[in-house]
């Protein structure tokens, strides 16, 4: 029963600040609604039992990645961004953009089969994740077990990406001005 | 009414036709770039949807890595627009045409 | 859950949500006087209630007069909602960080199990880490929204100050995590109460400063950087930036930046207080042999003890040393801390490894 309540009013927030993402003039409104939108997310994890990736999702998702969307948006200063829904053409795009979506949601819940069962493949209900040491530990035996090259192969990529954007983003300074 | 797999996978379907929108109807190279977060995000809705169902990790796993390829492709990507900003003040992709065909 | 279980929760949040706002108002007052002390001066001592002076204990109350009546202006060409809500998700790691900290040990009243902390989460020491990496967004939007250069500055310098120390401050948790083998702080303080042994007699309670020296010195740096106080406190230097971030803020909004900030210091010292320094335990002491209440009372004067004497240390290092300047704080947390917090994980494993007889897991 409190299981759905949190999930009503998760899932309510998720959508609703994604629309705001979507739909609000000014980009740093949009930047906080996604950091909400990823929160209720986050929420979402919590109450599916992944924890640690509940509180990986806050720390990095919306705690680093969004505040760098934050600030380039505030040192770019945009300003307001008049490109919401303007000219007639925008609004047949966004009202037919809008049914796609709503028949693909619809295409979904009905292939969804609301209250079927999958079955299992490793056992590992809630009772027996806690019982085996709790989600984080189990986790990282993954990661650090079957999973192990993709994790250093993640290492590599994060280091890869660091430089390439140190690289594109630096100043070029202009030679002349060095005397 | 436990929520149940089809109701997580309609949110996480919800969440994508919404980000997709915001990606095909916007016009400014930061907003269609959230856009594009959440529809990841949505994604990984579904794969923690599906681990916790399945009773297995390899969804949250996957959803681990998910997230730092997406930090990576954020800072890129902003690195992107930032140096695309600097040469042509603008980043509204109506006026960035330059490669358009 | 029963009424009864909600209604404990409510009162666990109660006390807690009391006690940190009433030590960061305490704390505005010590931090006056320790510096009045340091500095060879009285400090605050007009303040009087009928004559009663009080050692000037009166003064937050006062302070908070003043806030509470000032006039609270927007600047022009702010924008409003912002403005009005950095404040209060300044405030908010403050409070929230409180949650998964024991601030005593467990007892079993009336048939029920009751822990001495909000909310005991399985990911504990991750939640603490999550909420300090939203706090940025309240100093970032601060700056932003007042239309100000110097308060745009001042965030520049702030976020990139907090994101840098956020670094080194979840490496040198993964030592302590490493070390306790768990990520909830209740646990962690548990295993704190066993002792190192000689012969058979404990001689040195396990705590985390004695296995983790040097993650205690990163953790209390990395965490002073985290919170902006002095000697990082350039984002809202005096004689810098004329106070940075807040520049544009009066009256209670900035009260809720001047609260929080203190309140984060109460948050700091618990946090190393749980993690390092036993949390509620007492050494040499088994508490939890106890009856109950003797065992309260000891592991919360405990507690708020270490608290005290924390709280204490960070406001001495804020009136002795100079403030870093701009490169050398980048400098100390990107090329210094790093590496050592980096440097401190194979040796903790190396350690472990060696203290646990030279075996493996």
């Amino acid at each position: 029963m409190s299981a759905a309540i949190a999930f009503w009013i998760l899932a309510i927030g998720a959508v609703s600040t994604a629309l705001g993402v979507v739909l609000m003039r000014n980009p740093i409104t949009s930047a906080l609604n996604l950091v909400l939108s990823l929160c209720f997310v986050a929420g979402l994890y919590a109450l599916l039992e992944a924890h640690f990736v509940a509180a990986i999702q806050v720390t990095v998702y919306a705690g680093a990645i969004m505040v760098l969307f934050t600030f380039v948006i505030m040192l770019l200063d945009l300003g307001q961004v008049q490109d919401r829904i303007g000219p007639p053409e925008g609004l047949v795009k966004a009202a037919v953009m809008g049914l796609l979506g709503i028949a693909f949601v619809v295409m979904v819940a009905k292939s969804a089969h609301l209250g079927i069962t999958i079955p299992s493949t490793s056992g590992l209900t809630p009772a027996n994740v806690a019982r085996a040491g709790g989600n984080t530990r189990l986790v990282g035996e993954l990661l650090f077990g079957p999973y192990l090259l993709p994790f250093e192969i993640a290492g590599v990529l994060l280091v890869v990406a660091l430089v390439g954007t140190v690289v594109m983003a630096k100043r070029e300074v202009d030679p002349r001005r060095r005397k | 009414m436990t929520p149940d797999l089809g109701h997580y996978l309609t949110l996480s379907a919800m969440l994508f036709a919404i980000g997709a929108t915001g990606v095909l109807v916007r016009r400014n190279a930061l907003i269609i770039f959230m856009s594009v977060e959440l529809m990841l995000n949505a994604s990984h809705l579904a794969l923690v949807a599906f681990s916790r169902f399945r009773e297995s990790l390899d969804g949250q796993v996957l959803v681990f890595f998910g997230m730092t390829v997406a930090a990576a492709e954020v800072a890129v990507g902003l690195a992107i627009i930032i140096a695309v900003y600097r040469s042509r003040k603008t980043v509204n992709i109506d006026e960035l045409r330059q490669l358009h065909g | 859950m029963d009424v009864t279980g909600l209604l404990i929760v409510v009162g666990k949040v109660l006390f807690i949500t009391f006690v940190v706002l009433n030590f960061g108002a305490i704390m505005t007052w010590a931090e006056r006087k320790q510096a009045a002390l340091i500095q060879d001066r009285i400090g605050p001592n007009r303040i009087n209630i009928g004559g009663f002076k009080l050692l000037g204990l009166i003064q937050p109350i006062a302070d908070g007069i003043k806030m509470i009546m000032k006039e609270d202006f927007i600047p022009a060409g702010a924008h409003k909602l912002y403005h009005t809500l950095a404040p209060a998700i300044a405030m908010f790691p403050a409070l929230v960080g409180l949650a998964v900290i024991p601030f005593g040990p467990s007892f079993d009243a009336g048939g029920r199990h009751i822990d001495l902390q909000v909310a005991n989460l399985d990911v504990g020491i991750l939640f603490v880490l999550a909420v300090s990496s939203l706090g940025v967004y309240g100093i970032a939007l601060a700056g932003w929204a007042s239309n100000n250069k110097y308060s745009l500055l001042g965030t520049v310098r702030a976020t990139a100050q907090m994101i840098s120390y956020e670094i080194p401050m979840g490496l040198s948790i993964i030592g302590i995590v490493m070390t306790y083998g768990t990520l909830e702080l209740n646990k962690i303080v548990d295993l704190q109460g066993e002792y190192f042994r000689l012969g058979g007699i404990g001689v040195l309670p396990k705590w985390g400063i004695f296995y983790q020296p040097l993650g205690f010195i990163l953790l209390f740096t990395a965490l002073i950087a985290e919170t902006k106080r002095t000697p990082f406190d350039l984002p809202e230097g005096e004689s810098e930036l004329v106070a940075g971030y807040n520049v544009e803020y009066s009256g209670m909004k900035w009260g809720m930046f001047f609260l929080g900030e203190f309140a984060s210091i109460v948050v700091v010292s618990a946090l190393i207080a749980t993690l390092y320094l036993g949390g509620w335990q007492v050494p040499y002491v088994h508490l939890t042999a106890l009856p109950v209440l003797p065992r309260i009372l000891l592991g919360l004067i405990s507690f708020f003890g270490k608290v005290v004497v924390l709280c204490f240390l960070q406001l001495l290092i804020r009136w002795t040393l100079p403030r870093f300047r701009y490169d050398q704080l980048m400098d100390l947390g990107w090329k210094r801390l790093l590496p050592l917090a980096i440097v401190n994980v194979p040796i903790t494993a190396v350690w472990l490894w060696v203290l646990g007889g030279f075996k493996l897991g």
